[in-house]
């Protein structure tokens, strides 16, 4: 299965198995989806179980948390993580905090999928990774996965869980992996022999808080997430440096643990993700790992980012962090002192 | 960029444009004006088949729906013939709401808790809803609609312990004074931000549609609220959907110190917008509890009958200040509020069941005796647990119900504060 099929498969095994899951957002039900993620669940599952919404990303999310406080579990579809914004109060002041300020009374259970991320010349808003934003929300589960296998797991956990989760889709990864060098010939999900390319047909889940080690290594720790992966794998083998690649599939709950002991054996640590560096999620890990893992640093944790300015069409593979930037950024932390 | 000086010479035969911005009709120090509220005439206002088409009754938000005439008669085809006993519980529950808004007040003056929102003159709209909706039907409330909870008996010592946030504090000392939630008495939690919760209701009611149920939900703005775009949000989901809802407008006149005119209130009534989303909209005389009743009741009918959402706007005057923040002498007439035109929804009330011969002037005065003792009694035992930090709720219900299990974070935070607190003690 490419991504597409299996974020498709989690949700029909979701709807399959609890009628209390139902689908809906913009050009999801009977067309199935701009990126095809809800094709055929309208047909199979029923009208009223995946559906068309009408264009409005705040009553979307807001009906959805009156779905989820009714006791259902939404699953609620943004169509690109660039047209969250509307909702975001919806997601900040009550999904976030409804449980909260209810001493546990009322709560959202609600998955918001939406597909975020460049590389696609995309331009500014088909582009961006808006994680950050929501890492900084108190009562928010963020979650992104880096291949088919992962997507189809997480997803199913995430709709799964009690808490609400903004479920970041790498659209750049939807077909295949990606690294990061556009002049490659592209590999589909199918025809890689990547890791998490197979998916299978039934229930499973991968739980939520726990980064993969995608690759291990002495020298460095890479952190990346969602389409960075790849890029990740391929700035290392670039760099000849025998770097440590964890990808943490979700960003809130993280998974402290992994990142701590992989610093503290390497000694070295790079952060990679594409949203503009200044105040992105990357500062919070580089935070983390300075507060615990100061005494077995050996070169400054370095962040390779996207710039600090909205995602530019023309310039795409100048802004967006490829695996040159990275591999210099590894070698720079070994030579360091 | 400069602005270029407007050289279109083509035009110059017209007045320059002009920028209009709304101003109330009386401002502090001024003569009050009512002179744009038209009262209609009680009981004038048809009501059609609660399953008529929307078309079929656009002409029903352009007038006010009134049970209650001038000398509290019950009069036209919206009066929902109620018992004397369902009345007398509606008068006690707004007699009660007014009480408590009061003793609360004073409670803040007195420094017992940090903030208080009253709700007089708007007692009725959420009294009589409470009462004619059933148990198990969701109501979204405003902070301004206790008398909700007031209607079914919700316990009024443990309504003081959330206004004090004491240790006994239902809401454990999470929420600010009176932004309540209480499952048990089907009220939604109350959140600071306005209008996305008209949302909720409305996917709230969608679900009950979709599990095949037979509940309906019940939201509120106020009139201020409208000018949100959660407004538009909720009324789409609303219309297309056909959610078993009702969707109300609380339109008292106010929003803080901007008079309803910047709701644009001014040109259209609020119920009106009804019309553009494909429900029907009703204006409804907020402070006459039988015209509630009876709106709410056909609405009901409508939402339980698969006939869809209906927008009411309750048409109304909010008596006093915004909050214990707020001083409405500085943007409005002292007395304004005693010159609304459709007076006050516990008066009118009570009239109409002395009219019934089933009331009096003693009956009421000791009424309201046994409410001010009962309140009096539920503030004492909630001063005993403790008023605003003098008790707090356990502090590790500070870091509860942030996800349903704590992550790594806040299992981290909650030691490092109870360590701190464990070294203060012993300085201490």
């Amino acid at each position: 299965m490419n991504m597409i099929q299996a974020l498709n498969s989690a949700l029909d095994v979701k709807m399959g198995q609890d009628e209390d899951v139902l689908v809906f957002g913009e050009d999801v039900g009977y067309f199935g989806g701009v990126f095809r993620v809800t094709e055929k669940l309208q047909e199979k599952h029923g009208l009223q179980r995946c559906f068309d919404a009408p264009l409005t990303e705040g009553g979307i999310i807001g009906a959805a948390i009156g779905m989820g406080a009714y006791g259902l579990r939404p699953v609620p579809e943004i169509q690109f993580a660039d047209y969250i914004l509307p909702a975001y109060d919806q997601l900040v002041s009550e999904a976030a905090r409804l449980r909260y300020r209810s001493n546990g009374e009322f709560w959202a259970p609600i998955t918001v999928r939406t597909p975020y991320g460049g590389g696609i010349f995309g331009g500014q808003t088909h582009s961006q990774s808006p994680e950050a934003i929501f890492a900084h929300v108190t009562g928010l589960k963020v979650v992104i996965p880096s291949n088919p296998y992962d997507a189809k797991g997480l997803l199913i956990s995430s709709i799964e869980c009690d808490d609400p989760v903004v479920f970041l889709e790498p659209k750049r990864l939807y077909n295949g992996p990606f690294y990061g060098r556009p002049d490659e010939e592209l590999k589909t999900w199918a025809n890689s022999d990547h890791v998490g390319a197979d998916v299978p047909e039934g229930h499973y889940e991968v739980p939520l808080g726990r980064a993969a080690i995608v690759r291990e290594g002495t020298e460095a720790t890479v952190l990346a997430y969602g389409t960075m992966v790849h890029v990740a794998e391929a700035g290392i083998l670039d760099s000849g440096v025998d770097a440590e690649l964890i990808d943490l599939r979700s960003i809130v709950p993280l998974d402290i643990d992994a990142i701590t002991a992989s610093v503290r054996k390497t000694g070295r640590c790079i952060i990679l993700h594409e949203a503009s560096r200044y105040a992105g999620f990357g500062g919070e890990l580089s935070a983390l790992v300075q507060e615990r893992c100061f005494d077995y640093l050996r070169a400054p944790i370095a962040r390779v980012c996207g710039y600090d300015m909205p995602y530019p069409h023309a310039f795409e593979w100048d802004y967006f962090p490829g695996p040159v930037r990275l591999s210099e950024a590894l070698k720079s932390a070994v030579e360091y002192r | 960029m400069p602005i270029l000086p407007d050289s279109n010479l083509s035009k110059s035969n017209l007045p320059p444009l002009s920028l209009y911005i709304p101003e109330p009709p009386a401002r502090p120090g001024e003569e009050v004006s009512f002179a744009h509220v038209d009262r209609g005439e009680p009981g004038a206002v048809r009501r059609p088949d609660s399953a008529e088409t929307e078309k079929e009754m656009r002409d029903l938000p352009y007038k006010l729906i009134r049970v209650l005439d001038d000398d509290g008669n019950a009069v036209g085809p919206w009066n929902p013939m109620l018992g004397a006993d369902t009345l007398i519980k509606g008068l006690r529950a707004m007699m009660l709401s007014r009480v408590f808004d009061d003793r609360l007040f004073r409670a803040h003056r007195q420094g017992k808790t940090s903030f208080y929102m009253k709700s007089t003159g708007e007692e009725a709209i959420s009294a009589a809803q409470s009462l004619a909706l059933d148990k198990g039907d969701m109501f979204f409330p405003t902070y301004r609609a206790l008398a909700w909870l007031h209607a079914r008996n919700y316990p009024l010592t443990t309504l003081c312990n959330q206004i004090f946030s004491n240790a006994e504090d239902p809401l454990a000392g999470k929420q600010l004074p009176i932004l309540m939630s209480a499952r048990d008495y089907d009220f939604y939690s109350i959140s600071g931000n306005l209008g996305v919760r008209f949302a909720h209701a409305v996917g709230w009611g969608m679900a009950s549609a979709y599990k095949g149920g037979r509940k309906i939900s019940l939201g509120y703005v106020g009139d201020g609220t409208t000018a949100d775009g959660d407004f538009h949000e909720a009324m789409t989901f609303a219309g297309v959907f056909k959610a078993p809802t009702i969707l109300c407008i609380t339109n008292n006149q106010w929003a803080i110190s901007s008079f309803a005119g910047f709701a644009q209130a001014e040109q259209t009534p609020f119920a009106a917008k009804a019309l553009a989303y494909g429900m029907p909209g009703l204006k409804v005389d907020g402070n006459d509890f039988l015209a509630v009743w009876g709106a709410t009741q056909w609405a009901a009918e409508r939402a339980r009958t698969n006939n869809g959402p209906t927008l009411i706007e309750f048409y109304t005057y909010r008596a006093e200040g915004h909050s214990t923040s707020d001083d409405p002498t500085k943007y409005r007439p002292k007395d304004e509020a005693s010159k609304w035109p459709l007076g006050d929804p516990v008066e009118r009330l009570k009239d109409h069941l002395i009219g019934l011969g089933e009331w009096d002037e003693e009956r009421h005065a000791a009424l309201v005796e046994e409410l001010k003792e009962k309140v009096r009694v539920a503030v004492k035992e909630a001063e005993k647990i403790g008023t605003l930090g003098q008790s707090k709720p356990p502090i590790d219900e500070m870091f509860e119900d942030v996800f349903e299990e704590m992550d790594w974070r806040l299992k981290e935070q909650k030691r490092e504060l109870l360590h701190r607190r464990g070294l203060e003690g012993k300085k201490g």
